[in-house]
């Protein structure tokens, strides 16, 4: 547990050993902002909420997730230092753990920096702060399932474009995968049984409860498996991979 | 002697390719092993095997007695290890690298503190601690590689060409630190350079195609030499043709090998039947034929030498079984 800490550490200072860290946040900031007053019309509604800008969001993480987790193992593989890692000891589980959840709470830490949005929501109305603090977790467990989903795929390759334009194709799939641009594929050949777990698995529909303040156990154990099984598949990918 | 690593009929298998067959190998303390081969013989995958890096295909590893393949982490506590290249985060500093793998390897405070001094003492990192790895040459970047792989102070250390790519005064650094820390640890290097095994080594193993050629001391490797008691001697040029002709005709002598410098005298090596002392032989005809003689001095062996002989049969070998 306590190496899990270190090198979590280690990672979550790596993204701010570079411009990385601060050049995502200002590019997410910059981009919640436009989201949230131009295109989610934030003012025109005359709601005192923050829906606009939970609306979008999950279009934003499948664009720049997948720039956080890309370099999680590619990196690692790329720069040979996965072989001093896995000669530490450190268990395969605590390092897949460690660098997730850095960048976990990297995100984290982009998504408490919205707070101005909801300081303005507060100066101009009365709005339903459970309903905020909802759409909040929601939103952070959907970065989670990005996140594992990216991390599975860097482990895969060496090359991080390659990592980012995977995970980005992945991400867009599970967010549409209540859409017929998605379930097109599958009609016509596929039993309906199929059809209806690939329509189950959007992140939208599960995100939508809980950004409406439903706190469904059901959406959360769906983040939070999506996570395991990722994570898991993570610690296959680099079994097999790291001698390569 | 308590031994270190038990290493027993190791395999690797990367799909058909068959990387190490049947290796084993044991290591005590005060040992310290010189792994050779040529490139892509499977010194590498070894060491990666023993650091627990790569899974065997089969075979055992023993580490201080505990088995690497059920008691992984308790293993590799117990092994520093410097990969080949030595890599390290390129965006951390030595300061805050050392700190990091202090953590990992779960030192204690004081105890970290005290260990992070005496090792960047001793390697000399003073000067750049605070500057990023990236930054760092090349003789710097392995200095880095080689503190973090004593950082512990392992029992076992084990180094993938440690000395590749550093200047001259760097490799002596790096051999000096290796021969003052083996008598209280077990080591394993692997490298191309032939005098390294010469300058620090205990023990050879030449490696190649994934099998062990030779286990021995490094003077065991000279006397595979057809060099070994061989004679050379330094003579006039003018003479060197009519003395090679006269030492070939002794019926002691094998061979006689004339090798000329642009400048200064000419070499004749003369090379013994079975290995056996030619010195007071050749010193005895000298004075005879009252030859002009500059220099003359035994050889014990030239380690090339054997290390071409025993691994290229192999490998003529298994092109044979391939082509058949």
């Amino acid at each position: 547990m306590k190496k899990l800490l270190t090198l979590m550490c280690r990672e979550f200072a790596g993204y701010f050993a570079t411009p990385v860290a601060y050049v995502f946040i200002v590019i997410f900031l910059f981009l919640t902002g436009i989201f949230t007053f131009y295109v989610g019309g934030f003012y025109e509604r005359n709601q005192a909420d923050l829906e606009p800008f939970f609306r979008y969001l999950p279009w934003l993480y499948m664009l720049l997730i997948p720039a956080i987790s890309m370099r999680l193992w590619s990196e690692e593989r790329k720069s040979g230092t996965i072989e001093l890692l896995m000669t530490l000891p450190i268990s395969l589980m605590d390092a897949v753990l460690g660098k997730f959840f850095a960048a976990w709470l990297f995100t984290a830490l982009a998504l408490t920096l919205t707070f101005p949005l909801w300081l303005t929501v507060n100066y101009l109305g009365e709005p339903d702060n459970a309903v905020i603090a909802g759409g909040y977790l929601g939103s952070l467990l959907m970065a989670g399932g990005f996140l594992a989903i990216g991390s599975c795929v860097s482990a895969l390759t060496k090359n991080q474009v390659i990592a980012f334009v995977t995970s980005f194709v992945i991400c867009f799939a599970f967010n549409l995968s209540g859409f017929p641009i998605v379930l097109d594929f599958f009609h016509g050949w596929a039993p309906h049984a199929v059809i209806d777990t690939i329509s189950s698995f959007s992140f939208l529909t599960h995100a939508n409860s809980i950004q409406k303040g439903v706190l469904d156990l059901r959406d959360v154990i769906y983040f939070v498996s999506l996570i395991g099984v990722f994570l898991y598949a993570n610690m296959l990918a680099i079994d097999v991979k790291k001698g390569s | 002697m308590e031994n270190l690593i038990e290493v027993s009929n190791l395999r690797k298998q990367f799909g058909r390719l068959v990387a190490v067959d049947g290796v084993s190998l044991t290591i005590r303390r005060g040992d310290v092993l010189g792994f050779l081969g040529p490139n892509g013989a499977g010194k590498s995958t070894t060491m990666k095997m023993i650091t627990g890096f790569l899974t065997p295909t089969s075979g055992t590893i023993k580490v201080c007695g505990t088995n690497l393949a059920t008691a992984p982490l308790a293993a590799k506590a117990r092994i520093g290890y410097l990969p080949e290249g030595a890599p390290a985060y390129s965006d951390m500093t030595p300061a805050s690298f050392l700190d990091f793998i202090a953590d990992i390897r779960g030192l204690n405070r004081a105890t970290k503190v005290a260990r992070i001094r005496e090792v960047v003492a001793r390697i000399h990192l003073e000067g750049v601690l605070t500057q990023s790895i990236d930054t760092l040459s090349k003789g710097f970047k392995r200095r880095v590689g080689l503190a973090q792989a004593i950082l512990h102070d392992p029992d076992i250390l084990i180094m993938d060409e440690p000395t590749d790519g550093l200047d001259p005064n760097q490799k002596h650094e790096v051999r000096t630190l290796i021969r003052e820390m083996a008598p209280t640890k077990g080591i394993i290097i692997s490298t191309h350079n032939l005098e390294e095994v010469d300058a620090v080594c205990t023990k050879a193993v030449i490696i190649a195609n994934g099998r062990l050629l030779f286990t021995g001391s490094p003077s065991e490797l000279e006397a595979r030499s057809r060099y070994h008691n061989a004679v050379t001697l330094g003579v006039d040029p003018a003479q060197a043709e009519e003395i090679a002709a006269d030492l070939r005709a002794l019926p002691q002598i094998a061979a006689v090998d004339v090798v000329s410098r642009a400048t200064g005298s000419t070499f004749l090596t003369a090379i013994p039947k079975d290995q056996k002392p030619l010195f007071a032989l050749v010193q005895q005809f000298i004075i005879d034929q009252k030859w002009s003689v500059r220099e003359m001095f035994v050889e014990n062996g030239r380690l090339d030498e054997v290390f071409r002989s025993i691994t290229t049969n192999v490998i003529r070998h298994s092109v044979e079984e391939n082509l058949s």
